[in-house]
């Protein structure tokens, strides 16, 4: 009964402050949304990537692969087999099918062991059908529908394969992939016996991969979604500042309240044990609503997730969001996670609050000047131990890190700032009005303080990530033009038809560019290996970040291979720096190049060496050089005769503006994730302003019983809300360019494996100072107008007592 | 008492006909001040009695131009309120008249030197000299640098006081300027008062619930369910 009764006196606050209410939940809300819908995007992906690399047993068997690079020959299995090696044969590879890339995996289901079959494909009654012509092609219900009408063997649905992938019999996969008789891996059943030759005695250029918990994939895009989650915990902790707003207010409110249940016999335990539950209530519904508003967010942000993974990475990941209950659980979590933190602070006073304390119905918001010089000295020490981190550490982590205390010591400086800046002007005016004005805003800054630092935050992200967009979109522009020189790239379907390709194309045009390449590995990771063309394309516009006045000749006469800056930056290569091929041959490093939005490491060697080292290398691609206005009458031609399909012709243009897409879908996530920050952010002012305003009249009925018009204090307020936001903004700024440059040369670093030369926008700057200024004259309308419109007898009532 | 016409009453500071107030309550309109009429001449002091909700504040808010009579005139040094906008009556409270409040309400963000000069500097009559002696008359002037919050009570209604008497407007409104001190603090910031009134030449208009009080004033009237109470009488 005597807890009921408190809670009734504790919650009728929220019955008399509606809106404070609403501030606390849409707070709460927009944070867990935020959060768990980029926590859904990851999972929704990461669960694509472990059914990708669950699809052969990749993360159980062993596996065998060419060390060369060159497929696994026949022979070589014909071998294993005939020595008792029970291995299966798998030929995979990706078939574009209009705008769909379709990864074709081929097995053979009669060799190949149970943990490596799907558990549906190739079952019982459709193993004959899955066998002979034509087949059944495997794939999930997703892909299925995207791909209907396509010419295909006949489809078969099944839910157990991740989405792009599609999986047939061996026989057909090599005719669909126009690879007759090749192999790309042998999976290893297990339990082998011990009597067995060893693999490398039998076939002497195949190697054995253990299994792999986690696929290519999932290590691939790490950092990409490493990325969305910094950003949407970013969105979170800029939510939060609205939750730790509210909740401070309301409990400082509710002081009074505090006092008289304690004083009518309320144990401390208990009011906070109700205090708590009530936060706990609070939570929980705006946790649920959280998690559906985090649905939308993700199911919106999805398709470009999954168009980014896809154009950068090759992964197929569905378009559509899957209600896992996990997710609801962990939104559910995160939500009471940040409640409580936002609460810890509130609970403890009130824990702690002597009985006969005073009431001072505006503590929360003074913050004294030992307050702000610990504020100080936390942001202090948080910078230099983000320098020394800078400094000495490395990995992803540490470049979030950096970031993480870069954004929290310029949130924790600025009241101090403003604090100084404020006193300065308080001393430099001399007009009454003009001293009042300064004085007075120092005083609200400890109740706007939060805001202004959300809005930091989110000033700060959206310049940073601006300015590193910006930067990326400049400097791959112009990477773009010097890698892309050649005017039109043809593949050949076949090899006799590439052989007929080469020879139509002599005397037709000023230069052919094979574009060949082999894949392999160099210390058990993936690389790519590309043939070079001792051509003036490539000497004059090649993008060399590292040279030498022989690099082209080098690698000309096979004495040398350039390799990409990932690669250079992984494995610490330079220049005269030698490097293990595979294949086991060695070569000297002549030259870097950038290679923006690659994941893979990649070298590139002389086009003879290329033929000579790996003479089985698929040499189907071309760049054609001719002048440019013959490009549309040449394209025709060849399709012409030689009957390609038009996504085996594609000219300069059209590679660049699908690069240019990918890359601009790269960043549409972060961009949209920037703008819902400064849209919380905005949000959060807006509370701290009608939360202030509510307790204004009395610092504001004075001023204006000495004589000043209501409209013109409507005018100090509004001026007040736009001097702190400017300041803000103006702080801002550095923060930004800071942000950006940990970006650009630690985390893109870290990352991707490629730096980035910083270039500054300012007209970028000027659009966002519109917009936050735009945001804070908006969040500051409700509570003028509200001013504005005050009546006199409300005014009175200040001086009245009655308040 | 008949009242002369408004126009001939050049050593009247405030004159009020026929003043009246109500305000909307859930319950209906309530009359607060119903057909006031009264004077006050440049130089006098006035105290406004009765019990609570009689609309001795009331009457003090319109004299000051904080709030508008339904119905009536009211006229102060010359100039009538009711023709005048919201500027106009702002500027006629920084200019003529200086409010004294219970609540003291101080400006929490100036110190005390800051709120003392505050209005005077507003109305353009900042004088130092004059600040300097009410400082000391007021015995502020070691507590100058501090805010109101580090103040006694007795302190900030001293400051309060000086903060008016700083701009030495022509009418002084207080109301219960001495009713959050104890009796002894309260004597002497009202004799302080008093005398500093007197000298500055300032008319008064003091509300007050203290018989003992409004004796020390030249006038008294007092108020009973918004109407002026016939026993009213000069105290001098």
């Amino acid at each position: 009964m005597m807890r009921r009764t408190a809670m009734a006196a504790l919650l009728s606050h929220w019955r008399r402050r509606p809106m404070q209410l609403v501030m606390l939940l849409l707070g709460l809300s927009l944070a867990t949304a935020l959060w768990s819908g980029v926590q859904a995007i990851n999972a929704e992906a990461r669960a694509s990537y472990d059914r990708a690399a669950a699809t052969l047993g990749q993360d159980r068997l062993d596996r065998i692969v060419s060390g060369t690079g060159a497929p696994i020959t026949q022979s070589d299995y014909i071998a294993l087999r005939r020595a008792g090696w029970l291995v299966s044969p798998v030929v995979d590879g990706t078939l574009r099918l209009g705008q769909t890339r379709l990864n074709i995996i081929g097995i053979d289901p009669l060799t190949m062991p149970t943990e490596g079959l799907n558990a549906d494909v190739a079952r019982d009654g459709d193993l004959a059908a899955f066998l002979t012509p034509p087949g059944l092609l495997y794939l999930s219900p997703e892909t299925a529908d995207k791909l209907s009408g396509s010419a295909l063997p006949p489809v078969k649905r099944t839910s157990s394969l991740p989405a792009g992938i599609g999986m047939t019999d061996i026989g057909v996969a090599q005719q669909l992939l126009g690879k007759p008789g090749e192999i790309s891996q042998l999976i290893v059943a297990p339990g082998q016996r011990r009597d067995l030759r060893a693999i490398g005695e039998i076939a002497p250029t195949l190697v054995v991969k253990a299994p792999d918990a986690r696929g290519d994939l999932a290590r691939l895009t790490d950092s990409f979604h490493l990325n969305l989650t910094a950003f949407g915990f970013l969105a979170f902790a800029v939510g939060l500042f609205i939750v730790y707003s509210a909740i401070g207010l309301a409990f400082e409110q509710r002081r009074a309240t505090f006092r008289t249940l304690r004083s009518l016999g309320l144990p401390a335990s208990t009011l906070t044990g109700l205090l708590l539950a009530e936060l706990v209530g609070f939570a929980i519904v705006a946790g649920v609503a959280g998690v559906l508003l985090g649905y939308l967010v993700g199911s919106i942000l999805l398709p470009g997730v999954a168009a980014t993974l896809q154009g950068l990475y090759g992964a197929s990941v569905p378009g559509t969001l899957s209600l896992r209950p996990q997710w609801w659980a962990s939104g559910l979590a995160i939500a009471l996670f940040g409640t409580l933190a936002a609460a810890a602070q509130s609970l403890w006073r009130v824990w702690r609050m002597p009985l006969l304390a005073p009431a001072q119905p505006r503590a929360w918001a003074r913050a004294s000047e030992s307050g702000l010089r610990l504020q100080a000295a936390a942001a202090a020490t948080l910078f230099a131990a983000t320098i020394a981190l800078a400094g000495f550490g490395s990995g992803l982590v540490v470049g979030f890190s950096v970031l993480g205390g870069l954004l929290l010591g310029a949130a924790l400086l600025l009241p101090v700032l403003l604090a100084l800046f404020l006193a300065l002007m308080q001393w430099l005016a001399r007009h009454p009005i003009a001293q009042w004005f300064w004085a007075d805003t120092r005083q609200q800054l400890p109740g706007l303080s939060l805001a202004l630092m959300a809005l930091l935050l989110a000033l700060s992200a959206n310049i940073g990530v601006g300015t590193m967009v910006s930067s990326f979109r400049l400097t791959f522009t112009g990477w773009l033009d010097q890698r892309l020189a050649a005017e039109l790239y043809v593949t050949a379907r076949s090899e006799p038809e590439a052989a007929a390709l080469r020879g139509w194309l002599k005397g037709r045009v000023d230069a052919v560019l094979p574009i060949w390449s082999v894949s392999g590995d160099i210390a058990d990771a993936p690389v790519e290996i590309y043939g070079v063309a001792d051509d003036p394309t490539y000497r004059e516009n090649w993008p060399l970040l590292a040279r030498t006045p022989e690099t082209w000749d080098r690698v000309a006469n096979g004495a040398g291979a350039l390799v990409n800056e990932q690669l250079s930056r992984r494995d610490g290569l330079e220049i005269g720096d030698s490097l293990m091929l595979p294949g086991g041959w060695t070569t000297t490093i002549a030259g870097v190049y950038s290679d923006y939005g690659n994941p893979l490491p990649q070298v590139m060697i002389g086009l003879d060496a290329l033929t000579t080292h790996y003479p089985d290398v698929a040499r189907l691609r071309y760049g054609i050089r001719l002048p440019p206005e013959n490009v549309a009458a040449f394209s025709e031609a060849l399709r012409a005769r030689f009957d390609l399909p038009p996504e085996n012709i594609v000219d300069q243009g059209s590679l660049k503006r699908r690069s240019l897409a990918v890359f601009e879908q790269t960043f549409s996530v972060t961009a949209a994730l920037n703008v819902l920050t400064l849209g919380v952010a905005g949000l959060a002012m807006f509370a701290s302003l009608m939360t202030l305003s509510t307790m204004r009249l009395p610092q504001l009925a004075p001023i204006w019983a000495m004589g000043l018009t209501r409209r013109q204090l409507v005018v100090l307020e509004l001026a007040r809300t736009l001097v702190l936001a400017v300041i803000t903004l103006i702080a801002a700024l550095p923060v930004g360019l800071g942000l950006a440059w940990v970006l650009l040369s630690v985390v893109n670093v870290e990352a991707f494996g490629w730096q980035l030369p910083m270039h500054v926008f300012p007209a970028d700057w000027v659009r966002l100072a519109i917009l936050a200024l735009g945001a804070s004259l908006l969040s500051a309308l409700i509570p003028l107008r509200q001013l504005a419109a005050t009546a006199p007898s409300d005014l009175l009532k200040v001086f009245a007592n009655e308040r | 008492m008949p009242l002369p016409p408004l126009s001939d009453r050049t050593e009247t500071l405030v004159v009020l006909q026929g003043v009246s107030k109500s305000y909307g309550t859930a319950e209906g309109p309530l009359m607060v001040l119903q057909a006031i009429d009264l004077t006050l001449d440049a130089g006098q002091s006035l105290a406004l009695t009765g019990e609570s909700g009689s609309g001795k504040s009331t009457l003090l808010h319109l004299v000051a131009g904080l709030d508008h009579p339904d119905d009536g005139r009211i006229m102060v040094d010359g100039q009538e309120i009711g023709g005048l906008d919201d500027k106009g009556r702002a500027s006629l409270r920084r200019s003529t008249v200086g409010l004294v409040f219970q609540q003291f309400n101080l400006i929490p963000s100036l110190t005390v030197a800051a709120n003392l000069a505050f209005h005077a500097r507003l109305a353009g009559r900042f004088d130092a000299a004059w600040q300097r002696q009410l400082t000391e008359r007021l015995g502020l002037d070691h507590l100058l640098a501090r805010y109101p919050e580090q103040l006694s009570g007795g302190q900030q209604q001293r400051v309060a006081i000086g903060r008016t008497l700083a701009a030495r407007p022509k009418l002084v409104l207080a109301d219960e300027p001495t009713g959050n001190l104890d009796e002894a603090t309260g004597d002497a910031v009202m004799a302080l008062m008093l005398s500093l009134v007197a000298e500055t030449g300032s008319s008064l208009l003091m509300v007050t619930h203290s018989d003992r009080l409004a004796r020390r004033l030249d006038r008294r009237i007092h108020l009973r369910s918004g109407c002026i109470d016939a026993t009213t009488v000069p105290t001098a």
